[in-house]
């Protein structure tokens, strides 16, 4: 194992009775990275994260987190890992400060409460019950709890399903500053733009396996090169120059709105210098990329949300 | 171990603090059996109170109010707590399991059983509060002097909640969602009462009940509670406190085995 490895996951194999739930999954996560397990619901996402965890045996392959075997060394790696589980709740009428007290209870040397709560946005809602809190106060508060212990690891699972945007973007930058805190996290999600936005390395997953790993725009890059440009012009032989382009391998034009694709950013240079070049009088431009989820539509050949 | 212990004390006084903030926790578990032993102890301790003044007037039978006051009456509350809170554990460790509370703490440092014998300890608590608020409630109201010795009653009625609790963590192990856990409970545990012995001995019953009586844990664990209550020594009973312990022991390995956390 080498030492910038947090995780490493060898030929995982993992099935309920006759579903399989993981075939074969391998990946590995580097030490400071937010590492992304991505893919629709039912793709194996949960199941990898939970023999990663050491909630679930695995059927086949091999583990290792921190150097340590999920399973064998489960009470040595429970220390030094956190956990925020899809779907957990806590008991209704628990209050804020007495969840973190516990928690903070079991780790031989627990990170300070107060502190935690601070950092969460947490503070004002020390005396609220569970039950009271929204759907992102409770995900902040199973972020603290996954951090009560000072963890080198930080295992999320689908940390912001149900929670609006606004109080999605808000768990975005909790994450992000978990990592400036010099902490690995792995977390699972069916959002594309969740992975886009948070994610250093993503493994898109697919039917128990993996179809491939990079960063979000390594993936995009490989799988998705095409580039589109929207011109609208009020010039004549516009659809005929931008035709003349090496870069561009296809151009719509309904006479005033041209839609010129191809391959690559310089395909968008190409298109600013032409217009540049003929002054044309330019009424809308506009570049659409790729994103994960066209990555997703292009290796599978399913929508993600299908 | 010092760890563990103190793990279960915090966990203890954190599920009794929970616990009081339930809408209907303190006052169904303590309020309402105490209230109803008041009330029935009214109503009963009027007619053997007139019996017991104009002995000869009575045409009824003083002897059996009496009886049903100092002996059936306790037992009664003692037996019908003890199953509510045997209930309830059901009920609470079904919700747990349910909300996913149950799998979270298994992601921590705590071992399973303190989870569960936390409960256990806040069960016994509230049983224990319950009664010894009924005892007060007795000497305070009742006109009959009860002379029970409530030290030994106090351990007998220990033994048999916790071989009690043993079947409610099977109970627990196997009903498949909270929604079902309180009248499945209810199903399992209740009818024993009518073949315990609570209310007619179970030599009268037929011999085909009376074999299914001395299959049933409540039927040992009234036979205890009643010998106790009325004087009779450990030894007589010793036969009572090795089945509960058997049931314990049974029900507790049935359970490591069936118990599931989500």
């Amino acid at each position: 194992m080498r030492a910038d490895h947090v995780v490493e996951v060898d030929a995982l194999r993992k099935a309920y009775g006759r579903t399989v739930a993981v075939a074969d999954v391998s990946f590995t996560v580097r030490r400071g990275e937010i590492f992304g397990l991505i893919g629709p619901n039912g793709a194996g996402k949960t199941t990898t994260l939970e023999c990663v965890e050491g909630l679930r045996a695995a059927d086949a392959g091999r583990i290792a987190v921190l150097g340590l075997d999920p399973i064998r060394d489960r009470r040595a790696l429970q220390l030094r890992i956190g956990v925020q589980l899809q779907e957990a709740q806590l008991q209704k009428r628990i209050k804020v400060w007495e969840a973190v007290a516990f928690w903070r209870s079991l780790y031989p040397a627990p990170a300070d409460g107060d502190s935690l709560l601070g950092q969460l946005g947490l503070d004002q809602k020390r005396n609220a019950w569970f039950m009271t809190l929204s759907g992102g106060q409770k995900q902040r508060l199973f972020i603290a709890l996954a951090l009560v212990n000072d963890p080198e690891v930080v295992f999320l699972d689908e940390l912001t399903t149900g929670l609006d945007p606004q109080a999605r973007r808000a768990i975005w930058d909790l994450v992000r500053g978990i990592r400036e805190r010099g902490k690995t996290v792995v977390l699972t999600t069916h959002l594309m733009e969740e992975a886009e936005r948070l994610c250093d390395r993503v493994a898109i997953l697919d039917r128990a396996r993996i179809v491939d790993i990079d960063t979000p725009a390594a993936l995009v890059a490989r799988h998705c090169p095409q580039r589109t440009v929207v011109v609208a012009t009020d010039f004549d032989a516009a659809a005929a120059r931008f035709r003349a382009l090496p870069t561009a391998t296809s151009v719509r034009s309904d006479g005033r709105r041209h839609e010129i694709a191809g391959r690559g950013d310089a395909l968008v240079t190409d298109v600013i210098r032409t217009i540049s070049e003929h002054a044309m009088p330019v009424a809308e431009f506009r570049t659409e990329l790729p994103n994960l989820e066209d990555v997703f539509l292009t290796l599978t050949g399913r929508s993600i949300r299908a | 171990m010092a760890t563990l212990l103190r793990q279960l004390a915090h966990l203890t006084w954190l599920e009794t603090k929970i616990f009081v903030r339930e809408p209907l926790g303190v006052f169904g578990s303590v309020a309402v059996p105490v209230l109803l032993f008041l009330v029935v102890g009214r109503i009963a301790g009027g007619s053997a109170d007139a019996a017991a003044t104009a002995p000869e007037a009575s045409g009824g039978s003083p002897r059996g109010d009496l009886a049903f006051l100092q002996t059936d009456l306790p037992l009664f509350a003692a037996i019908l707590i003890t199953l509510s809170a045997v209930l309830s554990l059901v009920t609470i460790i079904a919700i747990y399991r349910e909300g996913g509370i149950l799998r979270r703490l298994r992601a921590t440092p705590v071992r399973p059983p303190t989870i569960l014998l936390a409960h256990v300890l806040v069960k016994l608590a509230f049983t224990a509060a319950t009664l010894a608020l009924l005892v007060l409630a007795g000497r305070r109201f009742y006109p009959v002097g009860v002379d029970a010795p409530l030290l030994s009653f106090t351990l007998a009625l220990v033994i048999a909640t916790w071989s009690l609790l043993s079947i409610g963590f099977v109970i627990a192990g196997i009903v498949p969602t909270a929604r079902f856990a309180q009248p499945l409970g209810a199903l399992i545990l209740y009818p024993m009462i009518p073949l315990s012995g609570l209310f007619t001995p179970i030599d009268t019953l037929p011999p085909a009940l009376e074999a299914l009586a001395r299959l049933l844990p409540l039927t040992y664990a009234v036979s205890l509670l009643r010998g106790i209550w009325t004087g009779e020594t450990w030894w007589a009973h010793a036969g009572d406190v090795v089945a509960l312990g058997v049931v314990f022991a049974l029900a507790t390995a049935v359970a490591s085995r069936v118990f599931r956390w989500e």
